[in-house]
């Protein structure tokens, strides 16, 4: 086995009770990739981390992180959950938010102290968010709150990262700014991240790969090879034209769609 | 402090002193516990233990035990059944509601099973701290510190799990045994202050000064610190102001709670703060 593969997936079949979520993956992910997670609603992209997290079996086939179960590894990720925003009262500070991802699971008090605050400073330097480590989580915007959540992520110094539709909510220019951030943190740190998205747009130029996840199949290829009307078209079992315009953006079209535009 | 207090009249009398060991221990339990009831938005849940906690007490009352027994039974069970249905209980406040109305109703019907009906629903409704015993300072010593030590040992994942469940989750923190966790300790918590300020009152201690704190500082350690100083000066000076002007004390405890919500969201609203 590669030993720059962190991530090894061998006909892995996720299910929930008996319904299969998804059959038959095998992907392999290395170190410093940027991997793109694109599929519909309910295709079970989130169940992925599930599994990569350790809080979820495969039920069958073999997933590996660093050549072990994930559960050994649960330390060695960075993880943002899907999150619908935060309360605009939620009157907690920043600081002691990102300190948690350090030290929250522990009992007790800390022994060190000045140690974990370093390590917080640290986190919230790296992604741009040390100015407002004093402010409450509830006053932050959108994309200030998503780099907190990174530097949450991050404070462990994780070498998988997994992010779970942090561009949602971000207008144009934080969607960019936080694809570049995270593309430099993928590369500088030797960082395997996994980022589900809806819109593949932003993240081009900046992914490495994509794992698509639909109609109960999870593949994985370049952009060039998992983007293509023949691959969509085989994967959902319908027709799927991918168009793509004059500065490289990709549109993907239902077989309805191409019918109305054609 | 204790000295003024050793010199004071109130504190010549046994009830007096009792009552204010009591609602002291129970003021500051129920003040950290009430700031994770405000980060778990679970005021509501609070509220409704309370109630069961008060069918309970009836209960008790109506077959001879001592009602703190059948608060905790009540509230433990009632708790625990909330915490394994998790975020869903809470997300259903017709149901909790009337579930809610139901105890209360259950413990009207056990009250009027009882003889001595009015002032022993008066006591479990409004509270009747100053018929507080020995017995029952030692019971909310030992309860109070219990909680307060586990919340010391539990600390961190209590705090992780209630700002952020699923990042929790994946750091190894048991979601769920933490919930079941705390609902007891917030069982416990209820059955005490019942004591003090009553089922129907319970907001007074246990919600907010927790809520007041959470407005006035961002870091847990300092709001749970805040809502405890909140809630026993309210109780403090409420069972000394009650013992100089005929007003029943949990009025004046709820009354001073009031006041220093009021005034929070005053100061906030003009920049004071």
């Amino acid at each position: 086995m590669n030993n720059e593969n962190i991530i090894q997936a061998k006909n892995v079949t996720a299910k929930y009770g008996k319904r299969i979520i998804w059959n038959d993956a095998s992907f392999s992910l290395s170190a410093g990739q940027f991997v793109a997670v694109l599929g519909p609603n309910g295709s079970g992209k989130s169940t992925l981390f599930k599994l990569l997290l350790g809080l979820k079996n495969p039920s069958s086939g073999k997933l590996l992180l660093f050549n072990e179960e994930p559960k050994e590894n649960a330390k060695l990720i960075g993880y943002i959950p899907q999150r619908r925003g935060i309360d605009q009262d939620t009157n907690f500070d920043v600081f002691d938010f990102v300190k948690l991802g350090l030290s929250g699971h522990k009992l007790g008090f800390s022994l060190f102290p000045k140690k974990e605050n370093i390590k917080t400073e640290n986190a919230l330097k790296l992604v741009d968010a040390y100015k407002f480590k004093n402010k409450a989580l509830g006053e932050l915007s959108g994309g200030e709150l998503q780099r907190v959540f990174l530097a949450q992520a991050l404070i462990g110094e994780p070498k998988i990262l997994l992010l779970d539709e942090p561009l949602a909510n971000l207008d144009l220019k934080r969607e960019s700014e936080l694809v570049k951030l995270v593309k430099d943190l993928a590369v500088s740190k030797g960082i395997c991240v996994l980022l589900i998205a809806h819109d593949l747009n932003p993240l081009l130029g900046a992914i490495d790969k994509v794992i698509y996840v639909a109609n109960r199949q999870l593949v994985s290829g370049g952009v060039d090879e998992i983007i293509t009307s023949k691959k969509l078209t085989q994967l959902y079992g319908s027709d799927i034209e991918v168009i793509k315009d004059s500065k490289g953006r990709l549109v993907i079209l239902g077989a309805r769609e191409v019918e109305h535009h054609v | 402090m204790f000295n003024i207090l050793a010199s004071a009249n109130f504190w010549q009398y046994a009830f007096m002193r009792n009552a204010l060991i009591a609602g002291a221990v129970t003021s500051v339990v129920a003040g950290i516990v009430g700031y994770f009831v405000v980060l778990r938005k679970l005021s509501f849940g609070a509220h409704a233990l309370s109630h069961a906690g008060f069918a309970g007490a009836a209960g008790a009352v109506l077959l001879g035990v001592n009602p703190l027994y059948g608060l905790l039974a009540f509230t433990i069970s009632g708790g625990l059944a909330m915490g394994i249905l998790g975020k869903k209980a809470f997300n259903r406040d017709v149901q909790v509601g009337t579930v809610l109305a139901f105890m209360l109703g259950l413990g009207v019907l056990f009250i009027s099973l009882y003889k001595g009906y009015a002032t022993e629903a008066y006591s479990l409704l409004f509270g009747e701290i100053l018929g507080v015993s020995h017995a029952d300072v030692i019971a909310s010593l030992i309860a109070g510190g219990l909680v307060l030590l586990a919340i010391l040992i539990s600390y961190r994942p209590l705090l992780f799990s209630s700002i952020d469940e699923d990042v929790a989750e994946a750091r190894g923190v048991n979601n769920l045994g933490y919930s079941l966790f705390f609902m007891v300790l917030l069982a416990i918590t209820v059955s005490i202050a019942v004591k003090v300020v009553g089922v129907l009152l319970i907001f007074a201690l246990l919600v907010t000064p927790a809520a007041v704190a959470n407005n006035l500082t961002r870091k847990p350690p300092f709001a749970m610190f805040i809502s405890a100083i909140l809630s026993l000066s309210a109780t403090i000076f409420g069972l000394i102001i009650s013992f100089y002007i005929t007003l029943p004390v949990s009025f004046i405890i709820i009354s001073i709670v009031f006041a220093e919500y009021l005034l929070v969201i005053v100061l906030k609203k003009y920049n004071l703060l």
